[in-house]
């Protein structure tokens, strides 16, 4: 009996190394690479490994961190407004207004059209869109709608947040469909025998009842959202900042302590927010 | 109120799902402040008759009508009926006060005002102790009464009732359905229950609708529709009958009803084939003419003053009154 007993431990260790070793030597080794070095000393020509607290007193002392924490934020909730928005109202109609499955999946499947091509491609092609002569502007010109091409509709926070939304509405639509699939659907017909409208419905029913995917989905965009550097320079053309671009300007420098130091702080930023996120709804039920 | 003027009828009440048809014209009046239990086999269309009078299946003709009016174009809520769900469909995320009163909260009552009357409702099920619980914390017979709570505060005139002791276990069961008889009495409304247990039709209605077919193959007090099945398929469906074709054609005759005799001396012949002995009773498994199995169910002491075995031939008799013609 005790033999079984620790050979089955045994047999649960094995069955999990492989994994504990992917995420050991690829997530938790790097992190603690990055802490180590973050707290190194820099100058314009070498790197010394020392144990100041240089780098992270220039951060939290140099205003502009905090503009760029602040966009920073401004993008995430920006962004997680339109796809909770656009990915709670497509899954909505997928769970609740197409009854056969067939039509789900296909109507599905369709959502993950754009995830067939690769994030930069269907970012660069808003540009030709957009742009000063883009189609819009032309188009919106020809309708005479308006006199002159509208400048703000490429590299600005506009153009910024349509392609976070365009990129990521997908990871709030998956999450938030699956928790409304598994809505029993005599809880609707047991509300409507309560007298509950539609709006009611939805209000008291199917939105409390999904928190647990919308937390899923709020998870993975603000998660995404807050480490992107590439979107935000590509669709700014370079006109504003977010963290991960303050990031990748101190490795283009070789400033590797500095960068460092803000991944350390970036890190922790997402992990507080979260937190707070979690404290509002037990996913656990949905994992 | 005028009693008689809460009556519920189905007028040539049909669905069609596609090209099949689930109820077929059916009529039928329901006597106002009645246990009536809706009986059939699965697929019968007796939860699709549940359902349209409850509204949450459209009528594909035919109309139901509740205290005089067409209630069937109207939405769930004002038709004056509440429905008991058969998982009972608690809403998972509110407390059972919240579930209980839900329905006040759709219709704008104040929530000190709607804690009051749904605790008072709590109260009449018995369950006030757990009213900050969620449904998931409570058995499934307390979350039964949360649902017929629930169902209850809309003030109904009929209360629909869709198999709502099948998830229940045999024990509780039984209580249930004895607490379901006492609300009904007490309330003095029309409950109106589905079920595919003829023995709960029998135990708790006033009156039973049996249903086979997408039609009601016989209608009337509990013990009428025992005692004189007017088809095959009720008589066979109620249970405890034999169905023996005669010359003069097919009749119905409950087992206990039929008695054995010396051979030659009965109105049929038959030869046993097996005796179970159960409990109170014997049952003889007998062989007649034709290749039909007849049974016979004897008072045990009657049985072992004059025991058969197996193989003996027999003759069985019976009542003229208990002979049942069958039409179908």
């Amino acid at each position: 009996m005790q033999n079984l007993r620790e050979s089955k431990s045994l047999i649960g260790w094995l069955m999990v190394s492989p994994l504990a070793l992917v995420l050991g030597v690829f997530l938790v080794l790097p992190i603690i690479m990055i802490t180590i070095v973050s707290f190194w000393q820099a100058t314009e020509f070498s790197i010394i490994p020392a144990f100041e607290f240089d780098n992270y007193e220039f951060l939290f002392g140099s205003p502009v961190t905090y503009t760029v924490f602040l966009n920073t934020f401004k993008y995430a909730i920006i962004t997680w407004v339109f796809t909770f928005l656009i990915g709670f109202t497509v899954a909505y109609y997928l769970a609740f207004h197409i009854h056969s499955l067939t039509w789900q999946v296909a109507l599905f499947l369709l959502c993950t059209i754009p995830f067939w091509t690769s994030n930069i491609i269907r970012m660069i092609s808003w540009i030709p869109f957009l742009g000063r002569n883009g189609i819009a502007n032309t188009t919106l010109i020809s309708w005479g709608v308006i006199d002159e091409p509208l400048e703000w509709l490429l590299f600005s926070d506009f153009s910024v947040v349509l392609a976070f939304v365009h990129l990521y509405t997908l990871f709030m639509v998956v999450p938030i469909f699956n928790t409304m699939m598994r809505i029993d659907k005599s809880l609707i017909e047991a509300a409507r025998d309560g007298g509950a409208n539609g709006a009611q419905i939805l209000w008291n029913v199917i939105l409390p009842l999904t928190k647990p995917g919308i937390m899923i989905g709020t998870i993975f965009v603000v998660t995404l959202v807050m480490g992107d550097f590439f979107t935000v320079r590509i669709m700014s053309g370079s006109q504003s900042a977010n963290v991960g671009r303050l990031i990748s300007n101190d490795i283009a420098l070789l400033q590797y302590p500095s960068a460092s130091a803000t991944a350390i702080v970036l890190l922790l930023t997402v992990l507080i927010v979260i937190g707070i996120l979690l404290r509002f709804v037990d996913i656990r039920k949905e994992l | 109120m005028n009693a008689a003027k809460q009556d519920l009828e189905l007028v040539s009440l049909t669905k069609r799902y596609g090209d099949t048809v689930a109820v077929d014209t059916i009529s039928h009046h329901f006597k106002p402040a009645s246990y009536t239990c809706l009986l059939g086999p699965s697929g019968c269309g007796k939860s699709s008759t549940l359902r349209m009078i409850a509204g949450h299946e459209t009528v594909s003709e035919g109309s139901i009508l509740l205290a005089g009016r067409d209630i069937s174009p109207l939405p769930p809520a004002q038709r004056g009926t509440a429905m008991m769900f058969q998982n009972y469909a608690l809403f998972p995320h509110l407390s059972v006060l919240d579930n209980v009163a839900f329905s006040l909260k759709m219709k704008g009552v104040d929530k000190s005002e709607r804690d009051k009357k749904a605790g008072e409702m709590l109260e009449l099920v018995d369950l006030t102790a757990l009213k900050d619980r969620r449904p998931a914390q409570l058995s499934g017979g307390q979350q039964q009464r949360v649902a017929l709570a629930r169902a209850l505060i809309t003030r109904p005139q009929v209360l629909l009732l869709d198999e709502p002791l099948s998830a229940l276990d045999p024990f509780l069961r039984i209580r249930m359905r004895s607490e379901l008889r006492k609300l009904q009495k007490e309330l003095g409304i029309s409950f109106l229950h589905v079920t595919h247990g003829q023995d709960e039709a029998l135990a708790l209605a006033d009156e039973v609708v049996v249903m086979n077919n997408a039609v009601i193959e016989q209608a009337g007090p509990a013990r009428e529709v025992f005692n004189a099945p007017r088809t095959k398929f009720v008589a066979q469906f109620m249970g405890g009958h034999n169905v023996i074709s005669l010359p003069e054609g097919q009749v119905a005759i409950r087992s206990d009803a039929v008695a054995p005799t010396e051979a030659g001396q009965g109105r049929i012949e038959a030869s046993v084939v097996a005796v179970e002995y159960q409990g109170t009773h014997v049952s003889i498994l007998t062989r007649a003419q034709g290749d039909q199995e007849v049974t016979a169910v004897v008072p045990d002491a009657d049985f072992y003053a004059s025991p058969h075995n197996p193989g003996d031939l027999i003759g069985l008799t019976w009542d003229q009154t208990n002979q049942h013609h069958l039409t179908a």
